[in-house]
């Protein structure tokens, strides 16, 4: 059981010209077993939304709250949001140079279960992980991300996804930059986190083309830093065929 | 009738014109071109001469360090005169330091590598200071013997005032490995000369990790007797409050096809914490088709500290196959630590994973094993220091 809570929440990022406010009193409720798309244009603050609700420093919350399963998300740092059960898929992974995979998983999973995996499992665990979004054994010697083609990024995200068991999932365009192939992966990877029934999914993405493989409960269409619009399935495949320009226009 | 050459064999060795250039001074043995800095000097603006507590007076001492050494078989270590260091081939001093070493440091101790060796194990001398009272001036030539492979470790940890002046003379097709740890106590003071004359299709690679004394200040330069030697040059050092770290690398391409690639990382922690690096590469014109590449990172993990990098590249010739250089100083990288945290990683925890992954490569490039292990365990007792040990902020 667990519900991720977003009420009025209100975003600025710092400018030379001052604050600039970016999200604009956004509301959303993911409950446990339920996938929301967040499908907006680009530069209508989707990832400022992932970002803020992860902790990113360069977001200031000016208004609004986040609750987990009523634990006030805000006031948490950024380990310990992870740690609470949430995580983040990022847009643009980021290479840290001479950590290795293998190490930086081991380290992830100690902090957040609390204890050091079995280590008779463990490496079983993520060689599967890691098999099942196509990334071979090699890549738990490499340095994190360092050298990783855009695909190879995303998968590596869906494979800590799968290895880290958070509550819920904020994915940030995690289809974008990928081919057939890899889109299918990974979305067989987001389906295996979400098979139990008992996780939430916030799948942020441009395109509907990843709705044909991760099947959302909801749609939200989000513009210029709110949602300008929710409904059921059917409201990605009208935006497939009609886009983000009405939505767009009205918001000017 | 005898003549006596007066001309060193180290000059002798390296081609003969004169390059106008302000960082490196004419080497000699003698005192009266080496004057008392001011702190003006391009090759002292960056130290603080106090610090050097008598290593820059013109006075005898015959108090010594306590050596401890271990020898591999065909290999030794005897007294010989300065004289006949000379006549090996040793480098001049190229500073008032080294001048100092060499004129007040008697006997000079001879390491050497017979040709064709090849040592299983690490020659290692294991030098020790046992107090602050007297300056101990040092000066040695170790000599590694024409296609001989070897790998020399040297310790330097205790309590001293310490200059000396080696001179590392690598024979034809040899292969040296030559690792230096500076882990003096706190108080200690370091000043070191490294000349390294890489013989043809020579290969070096001297690696020095300095971690501990109030200050040290090394000068390695490196020259080529031969065509197609190569020269890597490691380093890492870790500042704590106060330290003065100061490296100073000279790598003159002598002859053609030769390579330098130096790297050094450091990192800095704590109020007065202060490095330098001084990356100085010169490709005369003879040095055609050669390729050079340095490199010098710093990581600052504290306010308060100051990190110095001075890469130069002098130029004589257009027929060069590369040559660059890299220096950056930077504090942690946020995005690097916002990903680890984002996974669950505490902050401290975070720091202290990208730390080890700036040094990673480096120790890894060391290839003596028992000493990455070692210096691993040091990177992570000086993080226990601050890097652990800070508050973690939201
Ligand atoms: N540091 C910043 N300074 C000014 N504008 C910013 C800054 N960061 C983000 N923005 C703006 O915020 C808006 C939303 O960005 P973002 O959340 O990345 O959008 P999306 O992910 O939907 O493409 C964009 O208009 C972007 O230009
Ligand atoms: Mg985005």
């Amino acid at each position: 059981m667990s519900t991720l809570e977003i009420k009025d929440l209100h975003v600025s990022v710092s400018t030379e010209d001052g604050a600039k406010e970016i999200l604009k009193g956004v509301t959303l409720t993911i409950k446990d077993g339920e996938t929301h798309a967040i499908m907006g244009p680009n530069g209508s603050g989707k990832s400022t939304l992932a970002y803020s609700i992860a902790g990113h420093p360069k977001y200031d919350v000016t208004d609004g709250t986040v609750t987990l399963d009523g634990e006030d998300v805000l006031a948490m740092s950024v380990d310990e949001r992870a740690r609470a059960g949430l995580f983040l898929a990022m847009q643009y992974p980021v290479e840290v140079p001479g950590v290795s995979v293998a190490n930086f998983l081991r380290t992830a999973k100690t902090a957040i279960d609390g204890e050091a995996p079995k280590l008779r499992t463990w490496v079983k665990d993520v060689n599967a992980a890691m098999g099942e979004n196509g990334l071979d054994a090699s890549f738990s010697q490499r340095s994190v991300n360092e050298g990783f083609s855009g695909g190879e990024k995303k998968r590596h995200e869906i494979a800590q996804l799968n290895l880290l068991q958070p509550k819920v999932a904020v994915l940030d365009e995690t289809d974008s930059g990928l081919d057939i192939d890899a889109l299918k992966v990974v979305s067989e990877g987001v389906n295996r986190f979400s098979a139990g029934g008992d996780k939430g999914v916030l799948l942020i993405t441009h395109y509907t083309r990843i709705l044909r493989y991760i099947k959302p409960d909801f749609v939200h269409v989000f513009v210029n830093g709110r949602i300008a619009e929710q409904g059921g399935p059917e409201l990605a495949d009208q935006l497939e065929a009609e886009g983000y320009d009405k939505y767009v226009n009205a918001a000017v | 009738m005898t003549v006596i050459d007066e001309t060193p064999a180290a000059a002798r060795a390296v081609e003969t014109g004169k390059v106008s250039s302000h960082l490196h001074p004419e080497p000699s043995y003698d005192l009266a071109l080496h004057p008392v800095p001011t702190g003006r000097e391009e090759i002292w603006r960056f130290t603080p001469l106090k610090r050097l507590r008598g290593l820059l007076d013109d006075a005898p001492s015959d108090a010594h360090l306590e050596w401890t050494t271990q020898l591999p078989a065909g290999v030794t270590l005897t007294p010989i005169g300065a004289d006949e260091a000379r006549e090996l081939g040793e480098f001049l001093p190229s500073d008032r330091l080294a001048a100092l070493a060499v004129a007040h440091g008697g006997d000079v101790l001879l390491l050497d590598v017979p040709a064709d060796a090849e040592l299983t194990e690490p020659v290692r001398l294991d030098l020790r200071g046992t107090g602050l009272d007297a300056v101990v001036w040092g000066h040695l030539v170790i000599r590694v013997g024409r296609h001989a492979r070897a790998t020399v470790l040297v310790e330097h940890a205790g309590a001293a005032r310490y200059s000396h002046a080696t001179s590392v003379l690598v024979g034809d097709g040899a292969q040296l490995d030559l690792v230096t740890v500076n882990d003096w106590d706190d108080e200690s003071v370091h000043a070191g000369q490294v000349g390294i004359r890489v013989g043809r299709d020579a290969r070096v690679r001297a690696s020095e990790f300095t971690i501990g004394g109030d200050l040290v200040r090394t000068t390695t330069n490196v020259e080529y007797a031969g065509p197609g030697g190569e020269a890597e040059l490691l380093g890492l050092y870790f500042a704590d409050a106060g330290q003065h770290i100061e490296h100073r690398l000279f790598a003159d391409h002598t002859a053609p096809r030769t390579k330098s690639n130096v790297v050094y990382k450091g990192a800095l922690q704590g109020e007065g914490a202060h490095t330098v690096w001084i990356g100085n590469v010169l490709i005369r014109k003879v040095a055609e088709g050669i390729e050079t590449y340095e490199e010098n990172r710093n990581l600052v993990l504290t306010d308060g500290c100051q990190a110095d990098s001075v890469p130069n590249l002098e130029i004589e010739t257009g027929e060069i196959e590369g040559a660059g250089h890299a220096s950056a100083t930077g504090r942690f990288d946020d995005e690097q630590l916002f990903y680890l945290r984002s996974r669950g990683i505490s902050e401290p925890e975070a720091r202290r994973l990208v730390v080890h992954g700036f040094f990673d490569d480096l120790i890894r490039r060391v290839g003596v094993p028992e000493l990455e292990e070692r210096l691993l365990a040091v990177v992570e007792s000086e993080l226990e220091r601050h890097v652990l040990a800070e508050k973690p902020t939201a």
